[in-house]
């Protein structure tokens, strides 16, 4: 049910049975390493490129998520995935695997939320049961197609992130235990004419502010009735912009309550500059972290506002400005 | 009306909202950058000084013919290290220290060219490699020929 503008309500509260986090080297030298279910030594994953590699990480991230809810490929109604890649080849690809049928999206970083939304919406109308929602990003394989080759040796600037080498996937049934998805709100565009593709965070943030904004108008919620407002891939420079809009806006926000993704999966010594990026970052931090907390009883309800730049690297060239999204879903055990 | 050329300008909500979020970005660290800068690029020189020596002194190398092998080995290190994916991490430390001399020029080519090694050959290795070198040839070739041209034509006015 659409409630205000932009939120849907699923009132049969559709089931996170089960998730997955895979991860690569970086991510397991990170703070938040034995949240994943598997971690990789080598980038390639063992295969030809990183193309293949990410494809890889998507495919055992739904393996172990599919193997986690007692269920079986062949049972799977509905595959709903995106990632970074041109063609989201790595969702494409992973979807033959699968061989369910397969819807494929693409929101930049917020990826993971616009497939677990969707993946309720689809549940809570009873158009499906047994659905797999998941993102994925490759660290190199984003730096090749959006900036430069991965052994170049060019200086970022302090505002720049790093995209994290994962791929997260939830198991979405109608009914059983997990935390369930009770609402998700779908963000508008928002471009503040910022063009720097070493700036995703102050592009994206507000974007992140204009959804967390209209969750809460259109529920009609106070921020507290969360545990976790966790925005995605904002990192360090674009969460201290969005926590300072909110105030600004006069949305009342809890530091300890208001954190990101990104500023959490990597430890401070860590070379990530701002922090993590990509879609990766959201899905495993929220398919991993989070849900593990939650299921452990230490969160009861959380915010998950993942958030995307919609460019490419011809936009760029042509100097366009960063079209940006965010998608909040929100998470109750 | 946003993607209209000659609206590119921003709206005065993009300007407000840059402004708050220009105050809240940290800056680049200038002249600690420089300082980098200026510590590793002269150390490469250095580097590249000694290699000179060594080829004037036991090779029998003239001052001037002495500079075509010293920029080969430069070259062969700084290609060297981008294999072993070390050049990188210098980059970032050193940023234009290790990006203005020739081996950053090697490292450029290097590195597009093991990128691309996934997509073969002719159209991954060959076709990607001056990927980020083809504009610095290009315009450093064009401008080197514009530059002799105007001397060609001082010295034949009597200029020189």
């Amino acid at each position: 049910m659409i409630q205000g503008h932009q939120t849907w309500v699923f009132e049969s509260k559709p089931v996170i049975i089960a998730s997955a986090a895979v991860g690569g080297p970086f991510e397991g030298n990170g703070a938040l390493a034995n949240d994943f279910d598997k971690l990789h030594q080598d980038t390639w994953l063992g295969q030809g490129s990183y193309e293949k590699a990410e494809k890889k990480l998507l495919e055992e991230a739904c393996e172990i998520a599919i193997r986690k809810g007692g269920s079986k490929k062949e049972d799977v109604q509905f595959f709903l995935s995106g990632d970074l890649m041109n063609q989201i080849i790595s969702s494409s690809f992973a979807a033959r695997t699968l061989g369910a049928p397969f819807l494929g999206l693409f929101g930049a970083c917020s990826s993971s939320m616009e497939s677990l939304s969707l993946a309720a919406l689809i549940a809570d109308n009873k158009f499906g049961d047994n659905l797999i929602a998941a993102a994925s990003s490759h660290n190199s394989a984003a730096e090749k197609q959006f900036r430069y080759p991965t052994e170049y040796g060019g200086q970022k600037p302090p505002t720049a992130q790093w995209t994290v080498t994962g791929a997260g996937a939830a198991l979405v049934r109608q009914q059983g235990e997990g935390p369930k998805v009770t609402a998700a709100t779908i963000g508008r565009v928002v471009d503040m004419g910022i063009s720097d593709p070493f700036n995703m965070g102050g592009a994206m943030a507000p974007a992140a502010v204009d959804t967390i904004e209209a969750h809460f108008r259109d529920l009609n919620r106070e921020t507290d009735y969360y545990d976790i407002i966790a925005t995605g891939d904002l990192g360090s420079v674009g969460h201290q912009i969005a926590a300072d809009l909110l105030k600004k806006h006069n949305i009342k926000m809890d530091k300890q309550r208001f954190t990101d993704c990104g500023i959490l999966i990597y430890k401070k010594e860590q070379p990530a500059l701002a922090g993590g990026s990509g879609c990766g970052c959201s899905a495993t931090v929220t398919y991993g972290h989070f849900l593990n907390r939650m299921r452990k009883g230490e969160l009861k309800k959380i915010l998950i506002v993942a958030t995307g730049v919609l460019m490419s690297p011809i936009s760029y060239q042509q100097k366009e400005s960063m079209p940006c999204i965010a998608h909040a879903v929100s998470i109750e055990m | 009306m946003m993607s209209n050329k000659k609206n590119k300008k921003l709206t005065p909500t993009q300007q407000q909202y840059q402004a708050f979020a220009n105050k809240r970005m940290p800056k680049r660290p200038v002249i600690k950058n420089c300082i980098k800068a200026f510590l590793v690029g002269g150390i490469i020189c250095t580097i590249g000084q000694a290699v000179k020596w060594v080829f004037i002194h036991y090779f029998e190398f003239t001052e001037i013919t002495a500079s075509n092998p010293t920029v080969a080995v430069l070259i062969m290190i700084s290609t060297l290290l981008t294999g072993l994916g070390v050049y990188d991490h210098i980059g970032q430390w050193a940023g234009a220290g290790s990006a203005v001399p020739v081996t950053g020029f090697a490292n450029t080519m290097s590195s597009a060219a093991i990128e691309h090694r996934s997509e073969g050959y002719v159209l991954g290795v060959g076709g990607n490699m001056f990927k980020l070198a083809g504009s610095v040839i290009v315009y450093g070739v064009f401008s080197a020929f514009v530059v002799s041209i105007i001397k060609i034509t001082i010295k034949a006015l009597g200029g020189m």
